[in-house]
């Protein structure tokens, strides 16, 4: 997913970035380029979905070179934290996989929604995959959009009756307002 | 073990067996004798020991009657230890001639050590007996014709005052094994003054001479002199009260340790402080305690040291201008200037112990001057790039 194009920080090369740092203010700067770093990197190779038992495979909290990983448990303390900004979610109860979200939920809702408004689709049936893989979203950020977490966009702007979502088995669309 | 003799199995005309036990080892006082794992026989008169099958060949064995007891006890045993061991405490055999078990012992009891304890009432048959032959003073005893001087008085042990004698006994004997153990002590005790006396001579004759000395080991040597020896140590026996004891004391140290703590850089662990005090005080040695009570004071009395405890616990004695702030700053700039520093690195440069160090390397990461790495390899600390560096 073109890793090599991933502008790595400067923290990513300094060791004490992979230990989590016990003096308050420390951790504070610490814990954010951490929070920039994920978005940055979800971003970019399109990532929704961190697993924090698998972080050894990807290059993200494994820096080879150095030869530093960052803990599990730190992962989590700072999705944690992330997640406080609606950035990211945690999918089960043990808080093993995370869905990170580099745009927040209500982010990506206004911008589906400007999307939609744009191409005068109000009133119409679209549904899920041509939201997110259709032609017309090409050049849209979310195209390629994982599904449940576009469903969770989706849910945002239901809340604010923008659309409704059909979720049956079959086909599952949705209709914008 | 004196006091047992080589005697026949036979038994006299109205002795009768008790008890027999099997695996007992006799010890002499606190000393385990060669005499191991053999039979014991208890009669109404005496206790026999032989080598196993000894006494039913009608060989020699050792023994004591019961009228030599004075006293006999069960050693408390250790719960994972199956022997039990009686302790018999036992006067001298009437005849003097008699062929004893050995020549000397400087105990005046035995120990019984039952190797797989024992099933009988040992103890208390023997305390019977004692108690009859006490009570019952034995006309003579045939074929030894002691003389009437030898014959010895049989001291009656019962009651208060008994148990009080025997007390005493005990604690006379403790009392001369101790003046014996310390009695070398002593020796060395004045030898040491000489020596003391010696160093002062050569350290004043040094100081005399000051400017000739040019070559390096003699400064070396002037310098262990020099750093050696309070003159007049502080005692606790000079003092009416703890207080001003302390308060002596702290003066002492800080007088004494300054200078040795401003080569280190400011700061030294009261182990170290605590050594090398005593190193210097020579003979009048102090305790942990002292030492720490004395540099509690030291704040108080206005002293340019203080007594300082790290988060971790471990105290220290520093220079009172010392402040974490400076510290924190100072071990930054050796960190930054290395790049990165362990609690072992740190402490080669600054010839610091390792706790120091860390110590140290702690603080600074408290005001934010440096984080920690902690990886397979050990702790290290970097400069704090986090704060410092724009993002």
């Amino acid at each position: 997913m073109g890793e090599t194009e991933i502008a790595w920080p400067w923290q990513y090369n300094f060791p004490p970035f992979f230990t989590l740092q016990p003096n308050p203010e420390t951790r504070a700067k610490q814990v954010q380029a951490w929070k920039a770093l994920i978005l940055d990197y979800c971003k970019q190779s399109k990532l929704y979905l961190i697993d924090a038992r698998e972080a050894d495979n990807g290059p993200l909290f494994n820096n080879a070179s150095i030869n530093r990983k960052l803990d599990g448990a730190v992962i989590v303390s700072i999705l944690s934290e992330m997640q406080k900004s609606g950035h990211a979610a945690p999918v089960d109860k043990a808080k093993h996989r995370w869905e990170v979200y580099w745009h927040t939920l209500d982010e990506w809702s206004s911008m589906i929604y400007a999307h939609v408004y744009s191409k005068g689709l109000q009133g119409t049936v679209l549904t899920l995959f041509e939201l997110s893989q259709g032609d017309d979203v090409k050049d849209e950020e979310f195209y390629g959009m994982q599904q449940d977490v576009l469903v969770k966009a989706l849910q945002v702007l239901e809340r604010d009756r923008k659309c409704e979502l059909i979720l049956s088995d079959e086909d599952q669309g949705v209709k914008f307002f | 073990m004196n006091r047992l003799v080589y005697g026949s199995p036979a038994l006299s005309d109205n002795e009768t067996v008790l008890i027999r036990e099997r695996n007992v080892t006799l010890f002499d006082g606190f000393d385990e004798s060669r005499f191991q794992e053999g039979e014991i026989l208890i009669t109404t008169h005496r206790l026999l020991w032989g080598r196993p099958e000894a006494m039913a060949r009608g060989q020699k064995c050792l023994t004591f009657m019961f009228a030599q007891v004075t006293d006999v006890e069960e050693e408390p045993p250790y719960h994972y230890e199956r022997h039990r061991k009686v302790v018999v405490y036992l006067d001298f055999f009437p005849d003097p001639n008699a062929d004893r078990a050995i020549p000397e012992s400087m105990f005046n009891f035995i120990k019984l050590c039952f190797n797989e304890g024992f099933s009988s009432d040992v103890i208390g048959n023997i305390q019977r007996q004692m108690l009859y032959w006490q009570n019952y003073i034995p006309p003579q005893i045939p074929d030894n014709q002691p003389s009437s001087n030898q014959l010895r008085q049989i001291e009656l042990r019962t009651g208060i005052v008994g148990i009080e004698r025997g007390l005493q006994a005990k604690q006379s004997l403790l009392d001369g094994t101790l003046t014996l153990a310390f009695k070398d002590l002593t020796k060395l005790m004045c030898m040491a003054g000489d020596m003391v006396r010696l160093s002062k001579v050569i350290s004043k004759k040094i100081k005399d001479r000051q400017g000739d000395i040019t070559e390096d080991e003699t400064v070396r040597f002037k310098s262990y002199l020099l750093s050696l020896g309070i003159d007049d140590p502080v005692t606790r026996d000079a003092y009416k009260s703890n207080n001003q004891y302390y308060k002596g004391l702290a003066k002492e140290i800080c007088e004494f340790i300054i200078t040795h703590i401003e080569e280190m850089g400011g700061m030294m662990a009261l182990p170290d402080v605590y050594c090398r005090v005593n190193r210097a005080r020579g003979l009048e040695l102090v305790s942990p305690e002292d030492v720490l009570n004395a540099c509690k004071l030291m704040e108080q009395l206005g002293m340019p040291l203080k007594l300082f405890q790290f988060s971790s616990g471990v105290m220290v004695l520093q220079l009172c201008n010392l402040d974490g702030e400076s510290i924190a700053e100072a071990t930054a700039v050796l960190v930054e200037d290395c790049g990165s520093l362990s609690a072992e690195e740190l402490s080669q440069k600054l010839g610091i112990s390792v706790i120091l160090a860390k110590e140290r390397l702690l603080v600074a990461e408290k005001h934010g001057k440096t984080c920690r790495d902690d990886a397979i390899e050990g702790l290290r600390f970097y400069p704090n790039l986090f704060l410092t560096k724009d993002q």
